[in-house]
This record gives C-alpha cells, sequence and structure tokens, in this order.
C-alpha cells in the first residue's frame, strides 16, 4: 500500500486554492459564498487527516463537527445577507454594490 | 488506488463547483463535492463527522444556496458564456500547478505515514464530553448567533415591505 499523506495534503491545497482564487476574482456574491465553502472543505479534511495521521480521530471529529456548525452558521447568515443585498440593489454584482462606498 | 481516484474525484467536483457556468450547476458541484468528502472521511475512520458532513453540507447548505438562488434570480439573468468563464479562471492552472510543485517539495520527505497510522479505540463521545465541553458552547453560540442574524435580516425584510406598501 502506497502512503496517502502527501496525495491528501496535495488535494487540500488545490481546493484551497482554487475556493481562495474563486473568491478573489468573482463578481457575484454567491460564487464568492461557494468559493469559501470549498476552502472550508479543504480545511474539514486537513483537520480530520491530522486526526487520523496523529492517531486521534476522535479528536479530529470532534473539531471537524464544530467546524461544520460554523460553516452552517456563516452560510445561513450570509444567504440572508444575500438576499437583503439583492432586494436592495436589485443585483449581486459586486462591482454594482455602490451603496457602501464611503 | 481507490482513495486517489476518490481524491480526483473530489477536486474536480470543487472545480466545478467553483468555475459551472450557472449557478444551479455550482450549488449542485458543491452538494456533489460534500458527499465525496463523505466518502474519503468514512475512509479516515472519521464515520460521526462524515455523517455530519453529508446530512448537513450536501443537504441543508445545498438547499439553503438553491432557494437564495431562485429568491434573487433576475427574468433577465442569462448564463455566463463560457468564453468569460476561461478568460476569468485562466490563472486557475498556473496557479494549482504551482502550489502542487511548491507542495511536492514540503512534503518529498512526509513524517507522517498513514499506511502505519492505526487510530486507537478511543470513543468520540467522551472526547467531546469529557475534553470538549467548551467547544459544546461555542457550537451552542455559534447557532443562537446565526438564528438571531436570520431572524433580525428577516424582520428588516418584513418591515421593508410594509413600508413598500404604505
Amino acid at each position: 500500500m502506497i502512503n496517502m499523506f502527501p496525495f491528501y495534503c496535495g488535494g487540500i491545497a488545490l481546493l484551497l486554492i482554487a475556493g481562495l482564487y474563486c473568491v478573489l476574482v468573482s463578481e457575484n456574491v454567491i460564487r464568492i459564498l461557494i468559493g469559501i465553502e470549498i476552502m472550508t472543505k479543504a480545511a474539514t479534511l486537513a483537520i480530520v487527516l491530522a486526526g487520523y495521521a496523529v492517531g486521534r480521530v476522535a479528536l479530529g471529529q470532534c473539531l471537524a463537527i464544530t467546524l461544520i456548525i460554523v460553516e452552517v452558521a456563516v452560510i445561513a447568515v450570509a444567504s440572508g445577507i444575500t438576499v437583503g443585498i439583492f432586494r436592495q440593489n436589485g443585483s449581486l454584482e459586486t462591482s454594482k454594490l455602490k451603496s457602501l462606498k464611503g | 488506488m481507490l482513495e486517489i481516484v476518490i481524491l480526483i474525484l473530489l477536486i474536480l467536483a470543487g472545480l466545478w463547483a467553483v468555475m459551472a457556468p450557472n449557478l444551479l450547476k455550482a450549488a449542485i458541484g458543491l452538494a456533489v463535492a460534500s458527499a465525496i468528502l463523505a466518502i474519503i472521511m468514512f475512509n479516515l475512520n472519521a464515520t460521526l463527522a462524515a455523517v455530519f458532513e453529508l446530512s448537513v453540507c450536501a443537504g441543508l447548505i445545498t438547499v439553503v444556496f438553491i432557494s437564495v438562488i431562485s429568491l434573487t434570480r433576475q427574468p433577465s439573468d442569462r448564463e455566463m458564456s463560457s468564453k468569460k468563464i476561461l478568460k476569468r479562471f485562466a490563472f486557475l492552472p498556473l496557479v494549482m500547478l504551482l502550489a502542487a510543485l511548491g507542495l511536492a517539495m514540503l512534503m518529498s520527505k512526509p513524517d507522517f505515514n498513514l499506511v502505519m497510522a492505526q487510530s486507537p479505540s478511543e470513543d468520540m463521545r467522551l472526547v467531546l464530553w469529557g475534553q470538549r465541553q467548551m467547544d459544546l458552547l461555542g457550537q451552542v453560540v455559534v447557532l443562537l448567533t446565526a438564528v438571531f442574524g436570520v431572524v433580525v435580516l428577516f424582520k428588516e425584510r418584513k418591515r421593508q415591505e410594509k413600508e413598500d406598501m404604505e
């Protein structure tokens, strides 16, 4: 059997970079949220993998569940804000959100 | 070998979620990525976390995303052209390649060997209730904050609708 640790680390890094890139280049608020979700998936996998690698799977699971709950809270509040932005501005393009300009 | 295939599927689903021209397809790609991540977690012996991931991330968050997409859809909305997407994500393969190369250099001598790592039979419930009680408190606070946030946002919206009616 091959050692999967470097492969998992590579997968985590690629997911994290794909999510970060999406957050940086996207103009749609929902797409930015999807990028944040992808980054959170990478973090969840990293926590579970770390727990497995050091032989403390239960601790990794506890932290992963906490992360999932935080993720849900973030997405719930961000969705409400997104709908509010749409009602206020009629668009979700970040370039058109001028009401926040100082 | 199967683990590598599943990992590649996870990365492809993540890329599809990021690059899909239609937002609805992107949300479905995200759900698929969550389901594949749950399979990987099962593989790593984290069964309870995998069940959470499958039910909450692949289920609840997808429903939230799809409802937000349907609430904010305009009749004039069109799919983003594939040319525009290719232009926007042109540098993604380069960045990913650089990251993979950097990581390959870092991980050329890995300290952890997952083949050798044997997890002792530690009960998750004991760890959660015995060592991580503060996490539970934090989870309750976060959930309450989310509930209050959503309630306040909807209240604001109702008030606005009333004002518009008047």
